[in-house]
């Protein structure tokens, strides 16, 4: 079976419809509708100086870490809305412990992603043990674990936040893991050959990469990779888009969602830790609506709602253009009250432009 | 006279007081299709079941290559070279060709230490298979959905022979067809059947299976009728056999009466 085979047999599809039939082209469509917008109405407000564009990335990073694991699961025809939640839950979990008990911060990081792994197995054991819909099951999760960090965290420390962990965490070795800086140097000298701008005090406007943006991109590359390399990741788009069908043909169709369960929780924690060792501190109100923010990336990401189509780059660019558009408000200088109205209106004219694309795609070819 | 592939032996099957099979014997060759006909609630789903290993028979035998067997499950039927192809044909629409080709047993290439789905291997391979059997691809990688349904059932054969079906158990695959896509099934069954391939192809359509059918066993209530080659037995007689020819007149005569009651 020799290549040209290939050439002579498979007819060349035209590069456009090729495009047509990708998820992610109208997230990427997007992703340059918004930055031309923004070029135009806030281009001199600093949005894309680089402190800005950190700003925005950082924004975008925290919410593409949970839109990628939330991608997968939605490819594989779940939903979870309990991992709002569970950043509220991971996030006391990591906290209290080394502020009340003393406990090194490395040990109560790796308490919450266990906690949340376990909550995830049970998400997933529950969805697909009864056959409820994951809408309800996780939506009981989402009241339960947020009525149980609030109980606990008042019960321990008589307030619902938990404050002052960088005393705690700033030498623990697990922190720049989570929330240091990388290509200091690089951009050192980007800055001294005068391509990034530099502080009135002579220091570049940003000292390096926040690690969250590489965790973001090394997590959406290791999803892709899943979903199109990998006998798992076959997995994944069968059990959401014909589970029957995957099932008859021998793919273990529940212990793939209960790993995706699982996969999201995890990230969930990973957002959490994230969130909690920049800030140094804890709240049980944390992660609030962020269950319908990764959703609303994931679908202008051209996934399906129903499952079993999408991809891990659409929710990148997903969460690319909610990070954009959030921090693009705030810099023209727009009421950001604004923001919640743009992002809802985004989420539905994605979903027609992709349910358009979709059947152009499925016709065309 | 040569070994049938597989061959039930006076089959019963009870669902409680039900009597879904009695006494029915049938078999397969390597290069034959045996076509199986009948009604609704002839039997014919029991019957398929049973040669699938979904059912385990109340009474008789089944044996492979002249052995007695029992079937432990879909799987093991399926190990042992006898594959099902459902109506529901195990296709997911959104996903490609390819990927519904290898669905649950995807090639594997070595990446470092990890194991990868081999994309490349699953495109070229279905490709050629499909292209063997006489369906042209645009490209491996379009979705099922995009096929025809026609292709479809193709697919799902092609699959089944891919994985070493040496027994293809086809459940009605021409009876949501029109013409001309059921003519691209049927022209799959007999290349299939030239590749030494023993095909049990269920219908309750005599056009579509005289045409292919080597011989034709008919099933009415439960019961055997009868297996008769094609060259005993015309597609006429055959359609008198499985409508029930006086049950047809019954039915003309009735509607006969309740034209005139309503001319009156």
């Amino acid at each position: 079976m020799s290549l040209e085979l290939k050439d002579e047999r498979v007819r060349k599809v035209p590069l456009l419809s090729k495009l047509l039939s990708r998820p992610e082209l109208g997230a990427i469509a997007g992703t340059i509708l918004v930055f031309v917008f923004f070029a135009i109405t806030a281009g001199s407000s600093g949005l894309f100086s680089a402190k800005g564009v950190i700003n925005f990335l950082e924004v975008s990073a925290q919410l593409g870490i949970l839109a990628t694991a939330v991608s997968l699961l939605m490819i594989a025809g779940e939903f979870d809305l309990s991992v709002g939640s569970m950043i509220g839950f991971a996030g006391v979990i990591i906290a209290i412990p080394p502020i009340m008990w003393g406990w090194p911060v490395w040990a109560s990081v790796l308490l919450a992603f266990a906690a949340c792994a376990a909550v995830g197995y049970f998400n997933g054991v529950m969805v697909v043990r009864t056959g409820l819909p994951s809408f309800i099951v996780t939506l009981g999760s989402l009241f339960m674990l947020r009525g149980l960090t609030l109980g606990v965290t008042r019960g321990i420390t008589g307030r619902t936040q938990a404050s002052g962990l960088h005393e705690f965490s700033d030498k623990d070795w697990i922190t720049p893991l989570f929330a240091g800086q990388l290509f200091r140097a690089p951009i050192q000298w980007l800055s001294d050959i005068g391509l990034i701008e530099k502080r009135a005090d002579g220091m570049p406007a940003i000292s390096g990469i926040p690690v969250s943006i590489i965790w973001w991109i090394g997590l959406t590359l290791f999803c892709t990779w899943l979903l199109t390399r990998t006998r798992f990741g076959n997995w994944i788009f069968a059990a959401g888009g014909e589970p029957n069908a995957a099932r008859n043909m021998g793919v273990p169709v529940a212990r793939t969602k209960i790993y995706l369960f699982v996969f999201t929780a995890l990230a969930a924690a990973l957002f959490a830790t994230i969130q909690v060792l920049v800030t140094g501190s804890a709240d049980t109100l944390r992660g609030n609506q962020k269950e319908f923010e990764a959703i609303i990336a994931v679908v202008i990401g051209g996934n399906l709602l129903t499952g079993g189509y999408g991809s891990a780059i659409g929710a990148m660019f997903g969460a690319l253009i909610f990070g954009v558009v959030q921090m693009g408000i705030f810099y023209t200088g727009i009421d950001t009250d604004w923001f919640k109205l743009f992002m809802g209106a985004t989420m539905v004219i994605a979903v027609l432009f992709n349910s358009y694309v979709r059947m152009r795609a499925m016709r065309s070819r | 006279m040569e070994q049938p592939l597989v061959e039930l032996k006076s089959v019963s099957k009870y669902f409680g007081s039900v009597i879904a099979l009695k006494d029915v014997s049938f078999d397969v060759r390597a290069g034959e299709v045996h076509c199986l006909l009948g009604d609704n609630g002839a039997g014919k789903s029991t019957l398929i079941k049973t040669l699938a290993g979904a059912h385990v028979p109340d009474e008789g035998q089944i044996l492979v290559g002249g052995q007695a067997t029992r079937f432990a499950s879909p799987k093991d039927t399926l190990d042992k070279g006898i594959a099902t192809v459902y109506q529901d044909l195990a296709l997911v629409p959104l996903m490609s060709v390819a990927r519904n080709f290898f669905l649950g047993r995807e090639p594997l290439k070595k990446f470092g230490l990890i194991n990868q789905f081999d994309v490349e291997f699953a495109n070229q391979t279905a490709f050629q298979q499909l292209s063997d059997m006489g369906i042209q691809l645009r490209d491996p990688e379009q979705p099922v959905g995009t096929l025809s349904g026609g292709e479809r059932q193709c697919l799902a054969i092609a699959r089944a022979i891919y994985f070493g079906a040496k027994v293809l158990i086809l459940d009605e695959p021409t009876s949501a067809l029109g013409v001309h896509q059921a003519s691209i099934v049927l022209k799959l069954i007999v290349q299939s059947k030239a590749r030494g391939i023993g095909v049990i192809f269920i219908s309750h359509n005599v056009h579509h299976a005289y045409v292919v059918g080597d011989r034709f066993t008919l099933l009415k209530r439960g019961k055997s009728v009868g297996t008769y080659a094609k060259d005993d037995i015309t597609r006429d007689q055959l359609l008198n056999l499985m409508a029930g020819g006086k049950e047809l007149i019954d039915l003309e005569q009735e509607v006969a009466k309740l034209k005139n009651r309503k001319l009156q």
